[in-house]
C-alpha cells in the first residue's frame, strides 16, 4: 500500500470532515470525486501536509511510513494545484530546478533530471521563459514537471485541467497519463469531471 | 406631432439621463475637494517669488535642512520597511487569537495626535530607565502569554506563540535586573554614543512610529494580494516557512516594499509635531523642512515659509507619483 488514510477527521475553517479513509496501491492512480465543498481538496492538502493543524484525528501513511504530522517538504509528495501557482519571478528552468536545488542535488544529476523532464513534457524550447509568457497548457506542463522533479512517492493533482480549452485539455490529459506511467508514480487526482477521472485513473473514489 | 403613450400622457418635453444628478453630485465633490487642494498650492505659489526661491535655495541653514530631511526620511523609510515586512507577513499569513487586537494596535500611531507621539517619546527617554522599560515589557508579555494560554485552553490552539512570549518576557526580566540603576534611557543611549533627545537621531525616532504604521498597512495589502498557494507549493518542494518566504514571497513583494518605503518616506517628510517636541528645531542641527517652515513663520517670513512649503509639495507629489507608479501596476507583483 503506498498511501493509506485511516479515519481522518479534519477541520478547515467551518468545514469538518469526519472519519475519511482511503487506500491507494503503489503505482495506482486514484481519482477523488465528489460535489463541490465535500472536502476533496482539503483531503489532498492534508495528505500534502498543508493542513497539519486541521487534522484532529486519524492517520496518514505513505509507503508504510506515518506522515500525519511530517512537514510538507519531508513527505516527498508532488503537488499540481488548481491554479498552477508557478512562481512568477522564476523561469521555466528555475521552476524545474527549484526542488532539486533545495535538496542540494548533484549538479549533473539535477541537469539530467531537468533536461529529461523538459524533453518528456515538451518544454525544451520554453526553458528561459517566465510564467507570464506561457499558455495555459504550457503552464500545466511546467507545474507537472516541477511536481515530478524530486521523483515524488505520490503525485497530487488538484483539478489540474480546469480552465483549459478542449484541445489543450485532451492534450494535457494524455500527457499526465503518460507521465504517470513513465515515472511509475502513485497518483491522487482530485476532479469533478468524470470524463477526466476515467481517462486518467485506475479507480474512482466518490466522496459524498 | 407629439407622441402619445399608451396611458394617453405626453412624454416629458426634455429628458434627463437618470444618472445625471448623481454624476453631477460626484463631480461637485471632486471639484470641491481637488479645487481646495489646488487653491492651497496655488496660494503658496502666488506668495513665492523667484527671488524668495533663490534666497531659500542659497541659504546654508535651509540647504542643511534639506540634506537632513532627505537623510532622516530615507533612514526612517528603510527602518519602517524592515519592521513592516515581517509584521505584515505575520498578520497576513498567520491566524492567531488577538490578531485583530494587534492589527488595531498597529494603527494607533496613525490615529494619535502627532504631538502625543512626540511627548510620549520625550517622557519615555527622559523619565524611564531601561530597567523600568524591561520590567514593563516583561509584565506585558507575561500578561499576553497568560491570555494566550487561557484562550488556547478554550480553543485548543497551539502553545507556540504564548510560549515564545514567556521566553521574551524572561529575557526582558533578566535585562531589567542587569540594567538596574542605570539612569534614564536617554542617559544610557547617550553613553553608548547615540543621543536621541534634541539630536538628529531623535528625528528618525520621532518620524518612525507613524511612517512604520503606514508601511505596515502597505505591506499587509501586498502580502494579502500574493496567493499563499505559492508558499504551499514551495513547501511541498522542500522549503520550510522561512525559505518559502525568502525565496518565493519576498521577490514577489519587491514592488510592494518600494511602495511601502515611498509611503513611509512621504509620511516622514510631513512629520512635524513629534519632531518638534522630541528632536527640537535647532537651526542647522535638528531643523528639517517641516520645522524650517515653522521657524520661518516664527520670524514673520511668510514668503520664505511658502517657498519651503512649495519645495515640500514637490517632494511629496513626486513621492506619491512613484507610489502610484508601483502600486498602480499590480502592487504585489
Amino acid at each position: 500500500m503506498m498511501l493509506e488514510i485511516d479515519r481522518l477527521t479534519l477541520k478547515a475553517g467551518e468545514f469538518l470532515l469526519k472519519g475519511f479513509s482511503l487506500s491507494i496501491d503503489e503505482g495506482e492512480c486514484v481519482a477523488l470525486m465528489g460535489p463541490s465543498g465535500c472536502g476533496k481538496t482539503t483531503v489532498m492538502e492534508a495528505v500534502c501536509g498543508l493542513r497539519a493543524e486541521g487534522v484532529l484525528s486519524g492517520l496518514i501513511s505513505l509507503g508504510g511510513e506515518e506522515i500525519t504530522h511530517l512537514p510538507p517538504g519531508a513527505r516527498r509528495i508532488g503537488l499540481v494545484p488548481q491554479d498552477v501557482a508557478l512562481f512568477p519571478t522564476l523561469t521555466v528552468r528555475a521552476q524545474l530546478e527549484f526542488g532539486p536545488k533545495l535538496h542540494c542535488w548533484d549538479r549533473d544529476e539535477m541537469k539530467s533530471r531537468v533536461e529529461g523532464l523538459a524533453s518528456d513534457l515538451g518544454l525544451s524550447d520554453l526553458m528561459e521563459r517566465l510564467p507570464k509568457g506561457l499558455s495555459g497548457g504550457e503552464a500545466r506542463r511546467v507545474a507537472l514537471g516541477r511536481a515530478l522533479s524530486l521523483r515524488p512517492r505520490l503525485l497530487c493533482l488538484d483539478e489540474a485541467l480546469t480552465g483549459l480549452d478542449e484541445a489543450r485539455h485532451d492534450e494535457v490529459l494524455q500527457l499526465i497519463r503518460e507521465m504517470i506511467e513513465r515515472e511509475k508514480v502513485t497518483a491522487l487526482h482530485v476532479t469533478h469531471s468524470r470524463k477526466e477521472a476515467e481517462a486518467i485513473s485506475d479507480r474512482i473514489v466518490e466522496m459524498s | 406631432m407629439r407622441d402619445v403613450n399608451e396611458a394617453g400622457k405626453s412624454p416629458r418635453p426634455w429628458r434627463v439621463k437618470p444618472e445625471l444628478p448623481f454624476v453631477l453630485f460626484l463631480t461637485f465633490v471632486l471639484v470641491a475637494y481637488v479645487g481646495m487642494l489646488l487653491l492651497m498650492v496655488g496660494a503658496n505659489v502666488l506668495t513665492v517669488t523667484w527671488v524668495d526661491l533663490g534666497r531659500i535655495l542659497k541659504d546654508d541653514d535651509i540647504l542643511r535642512s534639506i540634506k537632513l530631511t532627505v537623510v532622516t526620511c530615507t533612514a526612517t523609510a528603510i527602518l519602517s520597511v524592515l519592521v513592516a515586512v515581517p509584521l505584515a507577513y505575520l498578520l497576513s499569513r498567520y491566524q492567531f487569537r488577538g490578531r485583530a487586537f494587534i492589527d488595531t494596535l498597529l494603527d494607533i500611531p496613525i490615529l494619535l495626535p502627532p504631538l502625543i507621539v512626540g511627548l510620549s517619546l520625550l517622557i519615555l527617554f527622559n523619565r524611564m530607565s531601561p530597567a523600568t522599560c524591561c520590567w514593563m515589557m516583561a509584565g506585558g508579555l507575561l500578561l499576553a502569554s497568560l491570555i494566550g494560554f487561557v484562550l488556547r485552553g478554550k480553543g485548543g490552539g497551539r502553545a507556540l506563540v504564548p510560549g515564545a512570549l514567556i521566553v521574551f518576557a524572561g529575557m526582558f526580566g533578566i535585562g531589567a535586573v542587569m540594567m538596574k540603576g542605570s539612569g534614564s534611557l536617554e542617559e544610557v543611549s547617550s553613553g553608548m554614543g547615540f543621543p536621541m533627545t534634541f539630536h538628529p537621531l531623535g528625528i528618525v525616532l520621532a518620524q518612525f512610529p507613524v511612517a512604520a504604521a503606514f508601511a505596515v498597512r502597505t505591506m499587509r495589502t501586498t502580502f494579502d494580494q500574493i496567493s499563499p498557494r505559492y508558499e504551499e507549493v514551495a513547501m511541498t518542494l522542500g522549503c520550510h516557512r522561512g525559505q518559502a518566504f525568502s525565496r518565493v514571497v519576498l521577490p514577489l513583494a519587491g514592488k510592494g516594499m518600494v511602495a511601502a518605503g515611498t509611503m513611509a518616506w512621504a509620511r516622514a517628510l510631513g512629520e512635524f509635531g513629534p519632531v518638534l517636541i522630541f528632536a527640537g528645531a535647532t537651526k542647522g542641527r535638528t531643523e528639517v523642512l517641516a520645522t524650517s517652515v515653522f521657524l520661518e513663520i516664527n520670524i514673520g517670513n511668510l514668503p520664505g515659509a511658502a517657498a519651503i512649503s512649495l519645495l515640500m509639495i514637490v517632494l511629496a507629489v513626486a513621492t506619491l507619483l512613484l507610489v502610484r507608479f508601483f502600486v498602480g501596476r499590480g502592487g504585489a507583483i
